[in-house]
């Protein structure tokens, strides 16, 4: 016993008792930033664009945050479980002389994949883009969509 | 020859207005991101601001303080559930102090795509002039 003690003190390799505070704090830290920043934060993928998916009883709505990108620059795909969303946000080149105050906008390739709760009607599927947000509507395929089970009274 | 490929988009949160007078509707505001940059004639600000509309986007010029304010509605139905939200919905507030060389009567501002242009020309004075040095 007294030499299983010896083998787990001091904690993974450490040389000196600051190291080891110091371990102690970064792990006090992510603790209190987990407590903290998880609650106030909603889940995300972190892939561009942020999506937020609802349904109804016959579709699902995707929709997407995409300021400044028209209906042409988005390609959407679709699987029968996954909706795939990729594009190019492009800044417009402006004026070569230009003298920036501010530069909070960004641009890039983006390309995300969502997996869809259940299979839905490919062929259906809609997308449009209104005023920079861009909303899918997926009809559920008809074995997904829920079905009412009369109770019969014997 | 050098290639240079756009760097992938980030997913960035939106940011929230912390400090603002109170609203009367409820609902959470949001900072709209801008580049502001100037050229010799005017000063151009862009704003990513989707969901807003020209109808529900108000631009107001008052004592040299610019403000945007733009109210986005919330685009789900009452009849439809959540299944996955990684962004919420709310209106897009933010002020900016101009200085006194913008010509306040030539302001244009277009709004497409979510995207605010607004362009502000300034006063005939405040256009540098060069000045030759005579030797």
């Amino acid at each position: 016993m007294l030499l299983r003690r010896l083998y787990e003190w001091p904690a993974r390799n450490m040389t000196s008792a600051f190291e080891e505070l110091e371990s102690m704090k970064r792990q006090m830290d992510l603790l209190t930033q987990g407590l903290t920043r998880g609650l106030l934060r909603e889940p995300t993928s972190g892939v561009f664009p942020l999506v937020n998916v609802t349904e109804d009883k016959n579709n699902y709505y995707i929709r997407a945050e995409l300021p400044g990108l028209k209906a042409d620059d988005i390609d959407i795909s679709v699987t029968v479980d996954t909706l795939s969303i990729s594009g190019e946000k492009r800044l417009p080149v402006e004026e070569e002389n230009a003298r920036y105050h501010r530069s909070e906008r960004e641009g890039g390739k983006f390309s995300r994949i969502i997996s869809l709760p259940s299979p839905v009607n490919t062929g259906k599927v809609e997308a449009g883009s209104a005023d920079g947000i861009l909303t899918v509507v997926l009809p559920k395929a008809e074995e997904a969509k829920p079905k009412q089970i009369s109770v019969k009274v014997s | 020859m050098a290639n240079i490929e756009s760097k992938a988009l980030q997913a960035k949160e939106k940011e929230e207005v912390t400090s603002h007078a109170e609203q009367t509707k409820s609902g959470v505001v949001f900072t709209p991101a801008v580049d502001i940059f100037e050229t010799d004639k005017e000063i151009t600000l862009l704003a990513d601001m989707p969901g807003v509309t020209s109808k529900a986007l108000n631009i107001d010029l008052h004592e040299n303080t610019l403000t945007l304010d733009g109210d986005v509605n919330s685009p789900e139905r009452d009849d439809e559930l959540e299944v996955m939200r990684e962004y919420r919905t709310g209106k897009y507030y933010r002020q900016f102090t101009l200085s006194q060389v913008i010509d306040q009567s030539k302001i244009d501002a277009v709004l497409k795509d979510g995207v605010l242009r607004l362009r502000l020309p300034k006063v005939e004075a405040a256009t540098p002039r060069k000045i030759t040095v005579k030797s």
